[in-house]
């Protein structure tokens, strides 16, 4: 057996803070070889950046290796002069990460920046290293790579900025090792699946190990050999991928697995309760054993040891063989934790204090006729000061949302499903078209409108850490829709305010707490609780759990379910990700460049025909089954948002482009067989018959 | 355990709502990362004092001419010496800092009051209102704020009010400039819209979702101003504007003991170390807060 590029031995890589050393990693080892991607799976928090800094040597100045080593292809890496580290950085050892722009020097162009790193390693002439630079930027599949090479770094798209930077990491003839921390997660779905395709396809030729950093697991399935499960530090369990997907034995892992809504799977989503404990609260014995449903006493007592389950297959439980055995059911015993739960959420008093309202009997609650909505628009002055023209981000979009339903609109970053739902909600102003909820207009920004259409319609934002101000108690932000919009006096809001708190299961003392004393989810939860306070007939949920971790992300789908039965909402669902809509909608509906392309129920929405657009979609997704066949549909970059095309928009990218009729004429609604519509030249059944084609 | 790791992260930017214990913890911090910036607020304080309950102490009149007693160097009786009038120097510093204090205080308080309300306001509201108010405040910033006060003293007359109008004019665009930096950078977070769609005033939002954001600033950006109004305050003095004669004054004091520097320096040394060392002081001070405000930032 040859020997590991990368061996990562009982590493503890601690930080200190005011004075304390706290364990960020613990006792962690892994060995990566030669040509094998090696996937390390974590929530936030579980240590998995600091993993990845230690392997580089990035470690911040209050950070330190406290005990283990790392080997890097056999030499000691931690011990590793300054000197040698700098002739294996970039050469041997290349790291791509997440955030692709501040990765890159603005003021340099990439051609600039590949040659540097070629010729620092190479010793090549200037000619020759930029000559290698576009070399590099054609193998990673840019188009034009002379021009690329040309440009600087803000001049590209996100997708060519990440190309780029793998680019770079790969530059070196001698890369032994590969760190990708997290490289698309912050890229849009079908660009992500044109990377990972990219890095697929570049491994069989580079033969350097990979050490794949993601939260995501079905990025894990599709791209890693092996897995290794962080969680607060520690390795909870490592197999490879098809193993751990299959027989997952730490109750982690298979908690985390059944979190992750999955698409045309109508199961309430497993959530995990509790929070990945903090540097400081790391507890004694098993450090999941507060979130575990099957915790016993030894849990808490005593860290459970990394077995060995079978040979390649590590876990670090003391139950594992229970669970192997199959006589311990981890949802048998999460769902009699929740059922405990619920009797002390006091659902009824909460339903009890809204009941006697009906906002409205109609079935439809908003209805939006041919909306448009414009960016920038120049005033007088503004044109002759040559301000850039107005961008038209939502361009005729009409759609109804049923009582007590669920709209979700699809889209990628730049779609406008986000300026779609500021507009309905008066935050920034509709160009042309009609929007109307139970019947009352909405017109002009929330200051003009009438109190009754604020309260019929509210908003949850995508950033929990933005949607609360974090000057006020969360007893004062609940309080303050309560006593304005549903006139309450101060006693009774207060009351109302901890019911509301009880609603979304978290406890009345939090009335006093500041954001800042709350995690991620908890404070979704009370913006969630925010929302629900005006008894809305409608809530716009702006990609309500994209900044949340998987765990966290279930429980508050399965709130916002759960919080819909109760009180008959509409939820007008904004989200890039198709799994968590079809997790939640009754209906969906799928926009590209500020144009719906698609729209019918969710039962009918994964059959086809599919819009060409809505194909590519679903084929981008990577799902958590190492085992899943996809279907390869991968489309090009995309032209700057500025540029409207003709026709057809998705003429430009599209795979099934038909020729002229796609780039001169604006498509046609459609209508297929189970009443789905969309818009394209392509009629349905002819549609339907491309897409069950199996892949030649 | 678990109470204290709370603690630690009680919402730090609210100094007056911090606990006892979390206070103590900032400031002992502060004292170990620069204890000049303690020091300096301890001196400011020390003024401040000296201010307050100094006349009490001393037992000579500030104005009291005493021709017996001119030019004495420092003694027991006469701590800081006399000046050439026989008055004892150290009750006119007393007296003199009472002014400045009263003077640049309330001058300083007045501008950061209405620099505040007017930062909320155009910085939240935007538009014509703001490129309008913003382009005044360009205006009167070109103005060199020396050149200023002589023309409004010209105008108005030689008076310590005309001063104070002075300081409020030079000092108001300033403060609206930093407020409304803060307020731009505010009033796109997600929860001011969500006070939006909520149907709140434009009061409420400006000064109960807004303000607290713009007060830990303002404190730096209100000490800042302090020390530069006792700069122009003891400026204008040495040039004989904003007094009368005999009231102490320490830019006044300054100037009529250059005559005498040769003679007995100390005339000229002490109401100079009281400028220099109060101006330092509140500076350090003002270093202090920010420092303070980076760390529950940090935090």
């Amino acid at each position: 057996m040859e020997s590991p590029i990368l061996a990562i031995e009982n590493l503890t890589v601690a930080y200190r803070l005011q004075g304390v050393w706290l364990d960020a990693v613990r006792e962690v080892s892994l060995s990566v070889n030669a040509a094998q991607t090696y996937g390390i799976v974590g929530e936030s928090g579980s240590g998995k950046s600091t993993l990845v800094q230690a392997v580089m040597g990035y470690l911040s100045a209050n950070g330190a290796v406290r005990q283990g080593k790392i080997h890097f292809e056999g030499e000691d890496w931690l011990n590793a002069p300054r000197r040698r580290r700098e002739q294996i950085w970039g050469a041997r050892l290349s790291m791509v990460p997440q955030d692709p722009l501040s990765a890159l020097n603005p003021a340099l162009t990439i051609g600039e920046q590949i040659a540097e790193l070629v010729r620092r390693h190479a010793h090549l002439s200037r000619r020759a290293a930029h000559a290698r630079a576009v070399e590099m930027l054609q193998r990673v599949k840019l188009p034009d790579p002379e021009g690329v090479a040309r440009r600087y770094p803000h001049q590209i798209s996100g997708g060519q900025q990440q190309r780029a930077l793998i680019a770079m990491a790969l530059a070196s003839p001698e890369l032994r090792l590969l760190v990708l921390d997290e490289p698309t997660t912050s890229l849009d779905v079908t660009t992500e699946a044109a990377i990972l395709d990219l890095f697929a396809e570049l491994q069989d030729s580079h033969r350097a190990a990979t050490l794949f950093v993601t939260h995501n697991l079905g990025v894990v399935a599709r791209m890693c050999q092996r897995v290794a499960v962080l969680y607060a530090g520690e390795v909870m369990e490592d197999a490879p991928t098809i193993t751990l997907y299959s027989m997952a034995l730490h109750p982690y892992t298979r908690l985390l697995l059944r979190a992750v809504p999955r698409i045309g799977d109508p199961r309430p989503l497993q959530a995990i309760p509790g929070r990945i404990p903090s540097l400081r609260q790391r507890p004694s014995g098993c450090v999941f054993a507060p979130r575990c449903a099957a915790a016993i006493e030894l849990c808490h007592a005593q860290k459970p040891p990394l077995e060995r389950a079978v040979e390649g297959h590590l876990v670090r439980c003391h139950r594992w063989r229970e669970i192997a055995a199959g006589s311990l059911r981890l949802e048998e015993a999460s769902a009699e934790l929740k059922r405990r739960e619920m009797q002390q959420a006091e659902i009824a008093f909460f339903e009890q204090l809204f009941s006697g309202e009906q906002n409205g009997a109609q079935a439809t609650v908003m209805r939006a006729d041919h909306v448009r909505v414009q960016y920038g628009v120049r005033g007088l002055l503004g044109r002759l000061l040559g301000q850039k023209p107005p961008f038209r981000a939502v361009d005729d979009v009409s759609m109804r949302v049923l009582r007590g339903k669920t709209l979700g609109l699809v889209g990628e970053s730049g779609s406008g499903k986000t300026t779609f739902a500021r507009s309905l909600i008066g935050l920034i102003a509709i160009e042309s078209g009609e929007a109307h909820l139970l019947d009352m207009p909405l017109r002009g920004r929330p200051r003009q409108r009438a109190k009754a259409t604020l309260k019929a319609m509210q908003m949850i934002f995508q950033h929990p850490e933005e949607s609360l101000n974090p000057y006020r108690t969360i007893g004062q932000t609940l309080r303050r829709p309560l006593m304005t919009l549903s006139g309450m006096s101060r006693a009774e809001a207060n009351r109302a305010a901890a019911e509301l708190l009880r609603a979304v299961s978290l406890p009345a003392d939090y009335l006093s707490r500041f954001p800042s004393e709350l995690s991620g989810g908890e404070k979704q939860r009370v913006a969630i609780a925010r929302a629900f306070a005006a008894q809305p007939a409608l809530i716009l949920c702006d990609e309500p759990v994209s900044s949340l971790d998987v765990s966290v992300q279930a429980a508050i789908l399965n709130l916002l379910a759960q919080l819909q039965q109760q009180h008959q909402v509409a939820y007008l669902l904004i989200s890039h990700d198709l799994a968590v809509v079809s997790y939640l909608a009754d209906y969906i509906a799928v926009i590209y460049r500020g144009q719906l392309v698609e729209r019918g129920t969710a039962e009918s929405f994964f059959m086809p025909p599919h819009h060409p657009y809505t194909e590519a979609l679903l084929a981008s997704i990577p799902l958590p089954d190492p085992k899943a066949r996809m279907r390869r549909i991968r489309l090009t970059d995309d032209q700057p948002s500025n540029i409207v095309p003709s026709g057809c928009r998705f003429h430009p990218r599209c795979p099934r482009y038909l020729g002229d009729i796609c780039r001169t004429q604006a498509p046609p609604w459609q209508r297929d067989r189970q009443g789905g519509y969309y818009r394209c030249h392509i009629p349905p059944d002819e549609l339907a018959a491309l897409q069950t084609e199996p892949e030649g | 355990m678990r109470a204290t790791a709370r603690q630690r992260q009680t919402q730090p930017l609210q100094i007056v709502r911090l606990s006892m214990a979390r206070r103590g913890r900032l400031l002992r911090r502060l004292w170990h990362d620069a204890p000049l910036s303690s020091i300096g607020a301890l001196g400011v304080i020390g003024f401040l004092l000296l201010a307050l309950i100094g006349p009490y102490l001393t037992p000579y009149n500030p104005t009291a001419n005493s021709l017996s007693e001119r030019n004495q160097p420092p003694s027991l009786a006469h701590p800081f010496g006399t000046d050439n009038f026989g008055r004892d120097i150290l009750s006119r510093i007393i007296y003199g800092g009472r002014n400045i204090f009263a003077l640049t205080g309330s001058a300083t308080l007045i501008a950061v009051g209405l620099g505040l309300v007017i930062g909320l306001y155009v910085g939240y509201l935007g538009g014509w209102l703001d490129q309008i108010v913003m382009r005044l405040a360009d205006a009167l910033l070109a103005l060199p704020s020396l050149l200023l006060t002589l023309v409004l003293l010209g105008a108005l007359g030689n008076s310590r009010f005309t001063v104070l109008v002075a300081i409020v004019i030079l000092y108001v665009p300033i403060v609206t400039r930093v407020v409304r930096s803060v307020v731009l950078d505010v009033k796109t977070k997600a929860y001011i819209e969500a006070a939006e769609i909520g149907g709140e005033s434009r009061f409420h939002i400006l000064f109960r979702e807004i303000m607290p954001a713009v007060l830990p600033t303002l404190a730096v950006e209100g000490a800042l101003r302090f020390s530069y109004a006792i700069f122009l305050v003891a400026s204008l003095g040495f040039l004989g504007l904003g007094v009368a004669r005999p009231e102490p004054d320490w830019g006044l004091m300054v100037s009529e003991a250059r005559d005498w520097y040769a003679l007995s320096p100390h005339i000229l040394f002490f109401p100079s170390a009281a400028i220099v060392v109060l101006v330092v002081c509140v500076n350090l001070m003002a270093d202090g807060l920010r420092r303070l405000l980076e760390y529950s930032e940090a935090d």
